[in-house]
């Protein structure tokens, strides 16, 4: 990312740029295909959102969120990535801080098993869960018997969203760790810091934007979940329908309003997302150069 | 060669403990359970289910629209990339923002979002019905959800290379006499490749599994693999269910470990 600064003021120094510059007229047709590419593809699903949950006016959108299956579904939303959320974030930090500053036999194999849940299909990881917890599953008699309901209960969606969302944080964290080395948490211990001060108050405040950036992902994904919560869910309305699964029923009942107010909503929460994210990245980039000319020392990245 | 400066460093062993027994319950566990109770299943049985007439059907409808889809992704992206990285205009940070969309948007939304805009009623179906183009509950509708779900993948992977990208390279094929075309396909175009096929496999291996946005948009005569297994646990076929679970399992493990020497390959070109 710092690269981009440094080329583009090497790239103005640069008197003649023939031969490398483009001529205006496929810049022109390659900014129009992408500008119409992404206006089909992003812009127009997106202002459709919008234009269809208004569709009958505010008054029915917000009318239709005040349903309490919709609001039943909101909090049930909102607990699943409230517990989900912060576990992950944990898991994520630890797991950073181990593959990041030791070396260890099987390391590249860890790395790669913690992003396995994000080439398993939605579906699948829902099923999972059942194997385990249904009624047929390997705990399931035994659950029933003890009358615990994990399956087709808010237990199974709170799993099969830790599944999902599981290597958000860990990923962002992994990398900066990596290209951050341990030698200021060395300098902090030799000085007498304790493991956890110097977690705090060196580590922490270093990452704490890629670690922001992790977590505001993992509650994206969070909120958003759909195929395996769908899988262990039961669809029991006002009981165990998360938001997107809300979403599905109010449309197949044709009650498109509602349909689209909620996923209105889920944009909103989309947008915010992507605003923090980019946010996020501006800072990060204003303190690589800051760190760039305070010291010469040059990042790997 | 640092591993004497790691020995002060705390807490190997309670984050090694934490991260093993975590990444065991929530992960390995549950993969493994799979794998012990689909034994329930003798090989014949199991791979009757798994070639199964309906479950091949499943197959194409899967890997062909995600193939298409990734194809589709790896073009546009690199032309996304390429525009945002290297031209300035007007709107192009809020381009380079929007990419991320398909990211943090949920699957639910945007399957419901697309199924309406191309419906036979919607903004764009509209347009298409006038030329007989049926997006929205057919085919292509699949292929349509795909190419949303899968932008950014081609478009991030590109991006950190082309900026790096010595702008000297290309001006010294400038200077040997080598015309932009020439530049383009012989000098950037191979550097770019390893990014664009690291993009492209995980814009595949993402719409193999994709399943919320597909659901929305998808005509019921065709069924993607994920829905099979959906299906089938639904009719209390819990044994269907597993075996078509567990190829998909093992066909995406084999993506994951594409994926991860490609990008092996790929670092190999950035410095």
């Amino acid at each position: 990312m710092a690269g981009t600064t440094q080329k583009r003021g090497r790239a103005s120094e640069t008197k003649s740029r023939r031969g490398t510059e483009d001529p205006w007229y496929v810049r022109g047709l390659l900014i129009a295909l992408a500008m119409g590419f992404s206006g089909i593809f992003l812009v127009l699903p997106l202002v459709n959102v919008f234009g269809q949950a208004l569709a009958k006016g505010f008054k029915e959108a917000f009318g239709s969120l005040a349903d309490p299956d919709t609001l039943s579904a909101l909090k049930l939303t909102a607990l699943v990535a409230v517990i989900c959320v912060p576990l992950n974030t944990a898991f994520g930090v630890a797991a950073a801080w181990l593959i990041a500053k030791f070396e260890f036999p099987g390391k590249a194999l860890l790395t790669t098993l913690i992003d396995l849940p994000f080439s398993v299909s939605p579906v699948v990881s829902g099923l999972l869960y059942v194997i385990l917890f249904g009624l047929r599953g390997y705990f399931g008699p035994w659950l029933d018997s003890h009358d615990i309901q994990i399956i087709f209960a808010v237990p199974g969606i709170v799993l099969a969203t830790l599944f999902v969302t599981f290597p958000f944080v860990a990923r962002e964290l992994i990398p900066l760790m990596q290209a951050q080395g341990s030698d200021q948490e060395q300098a902090a211990l030799t000085l007498g810091a304790s493991g956890l001060q110097t977690f705090w108050h060196v580590t922490l405040p270093s990452i704490k934007w890629g670690l922001l950036y992790g977590v505001i992902l993992c509650n994206a994904r969070a909120v958003g979940e759909f195929g395996a919560v769908s899988v262990v869910s039961g669809h029991i309305t006002g009981v165990t329908d998360t938001l997107p699964l809300r979403i599905e029923k109010l449309d197949k009942e044709y009650n498109a309003v509602a349909a689209f107010t909620i996923a209105a909503l889920l944009a909103l929460l989309a947008l915010l997302t992507l605003g923090i994210k980019t946010w996020l990245e501006h800072r990060q980039l204003r303190e690589l150069e800051l760190a760039q000319t305070s010291s010469d020392q040059p990042d790997e990245h | 060669m640092a591993s004497k400066r790691f020995h002060l460093l705390p807490g190997f062993g309670l984050t090694l403990g934490y991260t093993l027994t975590y990444l065991s319950l929530i992960v390995l566990i549950p993969i493994g359970a799979l794998f012990l109770r689909v034994t329930d299943l003798s090989w014949a049985e199991f791979w009757k289910i798994a070639v199964s007439d309906r479950a091949m059907a499943s197959y194409r409808v899967t890997f062909g629209s995600a193939l298409i889809a990734a194809i589709i992704n790896a073009v546009m992206g690199t032309l996304l990339a390429w525009v945002i990285v290297r031209y300035r205009f007007p709107g192009r940070r809020i381009l380079d923002a929007l990419i991320d969309f398909p990211f943090a948007l949920p699957t639910a939304v945007a399957g419901l979002t697309l199924a309406n805009l191309f419906a036979e009623k919607g903004w764009l179906g509209s347009g298409l019905a006038l030329v007989n183009i049926k997006v929205a509950y057919a085919p292509a509708g699949i292929v349509v959800a795909l190419i949303f779900i899968g932008i950014p993948f081609v478009v991030r992977s590109l991006q950190p290379v082309l900026e790096d990208f010595e702008i000297e390279v290309e001006e010294a094929a400038a200077t040997l006499g080598a015309n932009r075309f020439t530049t383009v396909t012989r000098v950037i175009l191979p550097t770019l490749m390893p990014a664009i096929l690291t993009g492209f496999s995980l814009a595949f291996a993402r719409a193999i599994g994709e399943y919320g946005s597909v659901i929305f948009i998808a005509p019921k005569e065709f069924e993607i693999t994920p829905l099979l297994i959906w299906y089938r646990l639904e009719e209390y076929d819990f044994h269907g269910a597993m075996a078509i679970a567990v190829v998909m399992l093992v066909i995406s493990f084999f993506l994951l470990i594409t994926v991860n020497l490609l990008e092996r390959w790929a670092s190999r070109f950035q410095r």
